[in-house]
């Protein structure tokens, strides 16, 4: 299995280290390049997603609001003072991670529908917030100008450098994710999915640890949001709504919750259809949304990924083991 | 909005706060209808409301049906789409995890709100107030008559529910299904037609509250989230299950609302009632009304 899994990240390094040439080869498909680097942008917010809510159990539908932190911490900072955009992303992390530990102290001694319900609100919050300070955002009308990333003094421009980018620290993200997962700690959260008071009494230090998760999915959401900053150099609220959040759990959901490669898979997948196959349709976008979530919640509840998973694995006559958790 | 002198303005202030504070206490006994018979909280609470009045529109201007008839034609309506959701849906993912429950629920807001986006486009809609007669003073303060109709119709929702829910053998029912359901099946309660009726009439009560704000505040297709989660507040508030904790949390958070809007911050006023459902999360989740011991019962 391990092994496996570790042959399927291979395939997919060299995969991605061909896409921008793969791309190129087509004039139709040379965009795409530009739809992968929106689609690893938004891998990095939904793996911590998925370490959130398909291990640790917790949702949240607040991921939007702290993309937006990073996203205008970046803009602000590097538009109203001049930051370098390290930095800025630096310090946009810090501050959705001071966040995070602030409002995910409380709110994560709730549990399900209160706990989804105050990370939503809390996530209206911020946008309310992004929409009225003009001075600072530019409020609904958006604020642009934000300037590229540099590396060793050059400003990083053109889709191939920012797809190399973006796509590394995503692949870096998920190592590290699941170099986590398959800790101690990843034990742990599993545990707390399963059963919150059995963890307790063994040891395991909930409270704490949700509270740590929790934070390391801001921050990355918060990083993501620098990237998409410093990338797409504009900004507006729209991007940062609920809407946003609730496709960020669409995302996890979809590929599977409790796999990384879910949070993958669905990421890529449905960053394809909503910039791409979906652009016909422009108004059904968010029908065909409703609907997709709808019918993976209700018929595939595992998520695509280990869908398929168990069909190869039924066709093979593997015996899986009993995966762990409800769904 | 405010009066000519300081006196009538916060008067003023507090008419409109109390108005759409009664319609925050509709939606609010809408989740409690609901959380009652079930433990479900359903996301796609506010929608209702937005339903209820694109509905009413619908039928007042595209079908020409009078008024009273229009309302009355979409609360009905509304309720029907209550119980699709618990058929087709809720009930097909009822062995499902909390988790699985509330994206089932989101999932289903979304489409609710999509398609009402494709039915009637982007424009915010109006319906005529219920009754003759255009804005009047009072105590140098300009009333609404429809504001007088929203109070009404809220405070009448109220008492009838808790009515039903207290003394008819149905409401009996419905509460016991909630307590526990095999218990309740084995008495005889048919608990599945029960959580049937708990959507039903939860989306009839958030249809109400859609159609007689209307007049007032106009609706849009997008208005549902907002409002669920204003409302959500108030059931937090007013401890979750509680119809007359409902109702007070409701016109508190109205009242904080429109105060805010009035003296502080237009922008603003759609946080104020976010920042007290989460403060009511954070440090009191029981709600005012609600004990303790009862809440520590539940599962949520």
């Amino acid at each position: 299995m391990i092994s496996r899994e570790r042959a399927a990240f291979l395939a997919l390094t060299v995969f991605l280290a061909a896409f921008p040439w793969l791309a190129g080869v087509s004039r139709s498909f040379s965009h795409y390049t530009d739809v992968m680097i929106f689609a690893g942008i938004f891998c990095v917010v939904t793996i911590g997603l998925s370490l959130l809510m398909g291990f640790a159990g917790q949702i949240s539908l607040a991921q939007a609001a702290f993309f937006g932190i990073g996203a205008y911490g970046s803009g602000i900072l590097t538009v109203h003072f001049h930051w370098n955009p390290w930095g800025a992303l630096l310090v946009g992390a810090l501050a959705a991670a001071a966040v995070a530990w602030l409002v995910g102290k409380p709110a994560l001694r709730l549990k399900g529908h209160y706990l989804a319900m105050a990370t939503l609100g809390f996530g209206v919050i911020v946008h309310i917030i992004i929409n009225e300070e003009v001075d600072w955002t530019g409020g609904p009308s958006g604020f642009g100008g934000i300037p590229s990333l540099t590396i060793a003094g050059r400003k990083l421009t053109g889709d191939v450098a920012w797809f190399y980018l973006v796509w590394g620290l995503a692949l870096l993200v998920f190592l590290f994710s699941r170099h986590v997962l398959h800790s101690r700690i990843g034990r742990a959260l599993r545990a707390i999915h399963d059963d919150e008071k059995a963890a307790e009494a063994m040891g395991v230090p909930v409270s704490t640890l949700k509270v740590q998760v929790f934070i390391y999915s801001a921050v990355l959401a918060s990083m993501a949001g620098s990237l998409y900053a410093h990338y797409v150099s504009f900004l507006s609220p729209g991007s940062f709504d609920l809407m946003w959040s609730i496709r960020f759990v669409l995302m996890v959901v979809v590929g599977g919750m409790q796999s990384l490669w879910g949070a993958l898979v669905g990421t890529v997948f449905l960053t394809f259809v909503g910039n791409e196959w979906l652009q016909v349709f422009a108004d059904f976008e968010i029908l065909v949304y409703g609907g997709l979530l709808l019918l993976i919640a209700l018929f595939v509840p595992q998520g695509l990924v280990v869908w398929l998973q168990g069909i190869v694995d039924r066709r093979h006559n593997i015996r899986e083991t009993p995966s762990d958790g409800g769904s | 909005m405010g009066g000519e002198f300081f006196g009538a303005a916060w008067l003023q202030y507090a008419l409109s706060g109390v108005t759409i504070g009664a319609i925050y206490a509709l939606v609010a006994i809408g989740y409690n209808i609901i959380y009652n018979v079930t433990e479900i909280i359903n996301f796609a609470q506010g929608e209702f409301v937005m339903l209820g009045g694109l509905f009413g529109v619908f039928y007042y201007q595209t079908c020409g049906l009078p008024l009273v008839l229009a309302v009355l034609s979409a609360v009905v309506t509304v309720g029907v789409v209550g119980l699709l959701l618990e058929r087709y849906v809720i009930r097909r993912a009822r062995h499902a995890t909390v988790l699985s429950m509330i994206i089932v629920t989101i999932a289903f807001s979304i489409l609710l709100k999509g398609g009402a986006m494709l039915a009637w486009g982007k424009d915010p809609y109006r319906l005529p107030a219920f009754s003759r007669g255009g804005v009047f003073l009072w105590q140098g303060v300009a009333v609404q008559p429809q504001a007088l109709w929203v109070l009404g119709i809220s405070a009448v929702v109220v008492a009838a529910l808790t009515l039903f829910f207290r003394k008819s053998f149905y409401g009996k029912a419905m509460l016991a299904c909630a307590d526990n359901p095999s218990a309740a099946r084995l008495v005889g309660i048919p608990v599945r037609t029960m959580v049937l009726l708990s959507f039903a009439l939860s989306a009839t009560v958030g249809a109400v509250a859609g159609a007689v704000i209307c007049p007032i505040t106009l609706m849009e297709y997008d208005r549902g989230a907002l409002l669920g989660l204003k409302g959500f507040g108030a059931a937090v508030l007013g401890g979750l299950g509680q119809f007359s904790g409902a109702l007070v949390a409701g016109i508190v958070l109205g009242l904080s609302e429109s105060f805010c809007a009035g003296y502080l911050s237009s922008g603003y006023k759609d946080a104020v009632a976010l920042v007290l459902l989460l403060s009511a999360l954070f440090f009191k989740p029981e709600g005012l009304f609600g004990s303790k011991e009862a809440a520590g019962l539940k599962r949520f």
